[in-house]
C-alpha cells in the first residue's frame, strides 16, 4: 500500500486536517509510513479471482461468520452470500482484504467491526451497519436503518437510498455517503471524518459535533448544538465530485448550493490529557 | 427491549393469526417473557366479543399471586351476573384456559357501564371488548400462546402483536401487551420503549375518570388515545398529539376496527421497519419478522422521527 504523502495533499488545503487530535495516544500509536501497520499478523492471503457462494438460509450468524473465515483461510477472495434474509450480525469482524457480495438484505449490525474488505449489499441494511469499521468500502444499494456507520474510524460507507436517525454517531474518521435523505441527529457527537447527504436531513444535524465536516445537498430541518454553517470551497467541490463518482451516485447536484456544516467548537473539550492524567487533575 | 409487529391486508381477510404468530416468533429474542395478540376478525356482526380473565398467570417479579382454580368458576359466574345486570345477553361462552374466557354477547353500545360492572368482580380484567377485536395475551413465546389459544387459523384483516421483555414491571398477563383502549370498542395498542412522564400523565388521566389496570407505561398510551377519542379527536390526530404530550423514547402501533397506525417519537430511538405494497403493510421492530412472511427480496425502510402513519384495511 502506498504511503501517505502529507505535505502537498489537497485535504490540507481544504482545512480537513485542522481536526488533528493532539492527545499522546494519537501521536504515537500509529505511523502510516510503516507498512506493517496496514495488515493484521493473522490475515490470510486471498485471491480475488477465487470465488465461492454461501447460502445463508439455514445458517445462523456465528456459523456464517466462521464459514467466511474458513473460506478466506483457503484463499477465497470473493465470497457471495445468498439468502441473507435480513439476519443480524452477518459478515462481522473481517480484518483483511476480501470482496464480499451480499445478494439481499442484512439485519442489525451487519458487516460491523471490519477492517479492509470491499462489501456490496444489493438490498437494505438494518441498524448499525458497519459499526466501528476501520477501513474498506461498503456499498448499500437500497435503504439503511438508524446508526448507519456508528463510530467508524475509516473507509467509505455508502448508502444509495435513505438512512434512519443518528448516521455517523460518534464517528472518528472515514466518509459516509448517503444518496437519499437522512434522519434526526445525523453526525451526533461526530469527532472526525466526513458525511455527505445528497438529500434532505432531519432535525439536530451534527449535534455536539466535536470535529469533522458534513455536506448536505437538500434541506436541513435544524442544526444541533454547536453545529455551524461554513463556506463551501472549490476544493470541497472537487472532493465531493470525486467522492460521489467513486460512490456511483449519479444524482444531479448543484455542488455550489450544498451546505457545509462544521463544529462551532464552543463545546469543544479536547485537550492534551490522557484519561489517567485527566482523572489525576480532577 | 420488546418486539412489536403489525400486519394489515387491504380489502381482504386472511389467516392473520398464523401470520402474526410467525412474525412474533421471529422476534422472540427481543422479549421472551410474554406474548400478546390483538387480532381483528371480519366485520359484520352486531354482537360484541368479550375476552376477559378472572385470574393471573404469574411469572418472575409479579406482585400477583397464583390462585386455586376453584376461584375462577365462582368469578366467572359473577361476571355472567354482571353482564345480565348491565342489560347484556350472553350468546356464546368458551373457557380457553382455567382463567381466561371468550364470550359473544349482545349489549347496547355504552360499553363503559358494562365494563365497569364486569371489573367489579375480584381479579377480573377485560382484555378486549369489540365487534372484531380479539385480544389474547399470556406468558411464553408466540408459539406457546398461539397454540394455547388456538390462534394459528384466525381469519381477519389486520393484527398487532408484542413480545415482552419485562423491565418496568413483573412478568404476568396484566403487564403484557397489547392493551385495549378501555372502554372503546376495538382499539388496541402495542409499544416498545419507555415513557418518562408516565405518572404526570396517569394522574391527569385518572382525574378525568380513566381507568388503569397495571403500572406498565405502555398502558398509558392506550388510555391516552382512548381519552383523546372520547374528546372527539380522530385516530391520526390523537396519535399526533401523543408525540407532544408523551415524553420518552417509544415506537407504538395502534389498531382500530378498520385501521392500523404507527407513531415514532422525536428521537427515533426505538426501531421500526416498514414494508408497504398495494395489498399489504407489514411493520416490525426488526426486518426478520417481515422476512418470516416475505422471504424474497423486498424494499423496506425505517419511518423517520416524529412520524405518524395510518393505513386502512
Amino acid at each position: 500500500m502506498a504511503s501517505i504523502i502529507k505535505s502537498d495533499h489537497k485535504s490540507y488545503g481544504m482545512g480537513l486536517h485542522d481536526e488533528v487530535l493532539t492527545g499522546r495516544t494519537q501521536q504515537t500509536s500509529f505511523n502510516s509510513e510503516e507498512a506493517e501497520n496496514f495488515f493484521y499478523h493473522d490475515a490470510f492471503k486471498v485471491d480475488f479471482n477465487k470465488r465461492t457462494l454461501i447460502d445463508v438460509q439455514k445458517l445462523n450468524c456465528i456459523e456464517l461468520n466462521k464459514k467466511i473465515k474458513d473460506l478466506m483461510k483457503r484463499g477465497y477472495g470473493t465470497i457471495v452470500l445468498k439468502n441473507p434474509g435480513a439476519k443480524h450480525s452477518l459478515g462481522v469482524g473481517i480484518l483483511q482484504k476480501l470482496n464480499l457480495i451480499v445478494e439481499g438484505s442484512l439485519g442489525y449490525f451487519g458487516v460491523g467491526s471490519i477492517d479492509g474488505p470491499v462489501v456490496r449489499i444489493s438490498g437494505r441494511v438494518g441498524w448499525s451497519c458497519a459499526e466501528n469499521m476501520m477501513s474498506g468500502k461498503v456499498v448499500v444499494e437500497k435503504n439503511a436503518g438508524s446508526c448507519f456507520g456508528a463510530a467508524i474510524r475509516g473507509g467509505d460507507l455508502i448508502c444509495k437510498g435513505n438512512v434512519g436517525a443518528r448516521s455517523g454517531i460518534d464517528m472518528k474518521g472515514g466518509t459516509i455517503i448517503i444518496g437519499g435523505d437522512a434522519g434526526a441527529f445525523t453526525g451526533f457527537m461526530m469527532q472526525r471524518g466526513r458525511i455527505i447527504i445528497c438529500g434532505d436531513v432531519g432535525p439536530n444535524l451534527g449535534d455536539s459535533l466535536y470535529d469533522g465536516t458534513i455536506f448536505v445537498g437538500g434541506d436541513i430541518k435544524s442544526l444541533g448544538a454547536d453545529a455551524v454553517e461554513a463556506e463551501i470551497t472549490d476544493l470541497d467541490i472537487q472532493w465531493l465530485k470525486r467522492k460521489l463518482k467513486v460512490a456511483e451516485i449519479n444524482k444531479k447536484i448543484d455542488f455550489k448550493k450544498m451546505t457545509k456544516i462544521v463544529s462551532g467548537k464552543k463545546l469543544w473539550n479536547y485537550d492534551n490529557l490522557e484519561p489517567s492524567e485527566r482523572k489525576g487533575a480532577i | 427491549m420488546c418486539g412489536i409487529a403489525g400486519i394489515i391486508h387491504r380489502g381482504k381477510s386472511t389467516n392473520v393469526g398464523g401470520e402474526m404468530q410467525k412474525m412474533l416468533q421471529s422476534l422472540k429474542h427481543r422479549g421472551p417473557d410474554s406474548t400478546g395478540y390483538a387480532l381483528y376478525g371480519p366485520e359484520g356482526s352486531q354482537n360484541y366479543i368479550l375476552r376477559f380473565k378472572v385470574g393471573e398467570n404469574v411469572g418472575e417479579g409479579s406482585s400477583s399471586i397464583m390462585e386455586d382454580s376453584s376461584f375462577y368458576d365462582f368469578r366467572k359466574e359473577e361476571v355472567n351476573k354482571k353482564i345480565i345486570e348491565a342489560g347484556g345477553k350472553i350468546l356464546k361462552q368458551e373457557q380457553i384456559t382455567p382463567y381466561s374466557f371468550r364470550y359473544v354477547i349482545s349489549c347496547d353500545d355504552d360499553l363503559l357501564d358494562l365494563a365497569k360492572k364486569i371489573e367489579t368482580v375480584e381479579m377480573t380484567e377485560i382484555l378486549s371488548l369489540g365487534k372484531s377485536l380479539e385480544l389474547i395475551k399470556d406468558l411464553g413465546d408466540a408459539k406457546v400462546v398461539a397454540d394455547k389459544y388456538s390462534l394459528n387459523n384466525f381469519m381477519g384483516t389486520h393484527a398487532i402483536g408484542h413480545t415482552r421483555m419485562a423491565t418496568e414491571s413483573g412478568v404476568d398477563i396484566r403487564s403484557a401487551h397489547p392493551y385495549w383502549a378501555y372502554p372503546f370498542s376495538d382499539v388496541s395498542v402495542v409499544h416498545n420503549g419507555q415513557l418518562t412522564n408516565y405518572w404526570n400523565n396517569r394522574r391527569a388521566l385518572e382525574r378525568k375518570g380513566m381507568r388503569f389496570i397495571s403500572s406498565c407505561d405502555s398502558e398509558l398510551i392506550a388510555v391516552y388515545l382512548a381519552n383523546k377519542i372520547r374528546d372527539g379527536y380522530g385516530l391520526e390526530d390523537s396519535m399526533q398529539s401523543s408525540l407532544i404530550d408523551l415524553d420518552g423514547v417509544f415506537t407504538y402501533m395502534v389498531a382500530t376496527q378498520d385501521k392500523l397506525g404507527m407513531a415514532k417519537d422525536h428521537m427515533a430511538a426505538k426501531p421500526m421497519v416498514l414494508f408497504e405494497s398495494d395489498e399489504l403493510v407489514l411493520l416490525a421492530s426488526e426486518e426478520v419478522a417481515i422476512r418470516s412472511l416475505l422471504p424474497h427480496e423486498i424494499d423496506t425502510y425505517d419511518p423517520y422521527e416524529g412520524e405518524v402513519k395510518v393505513w386502512q384495511a
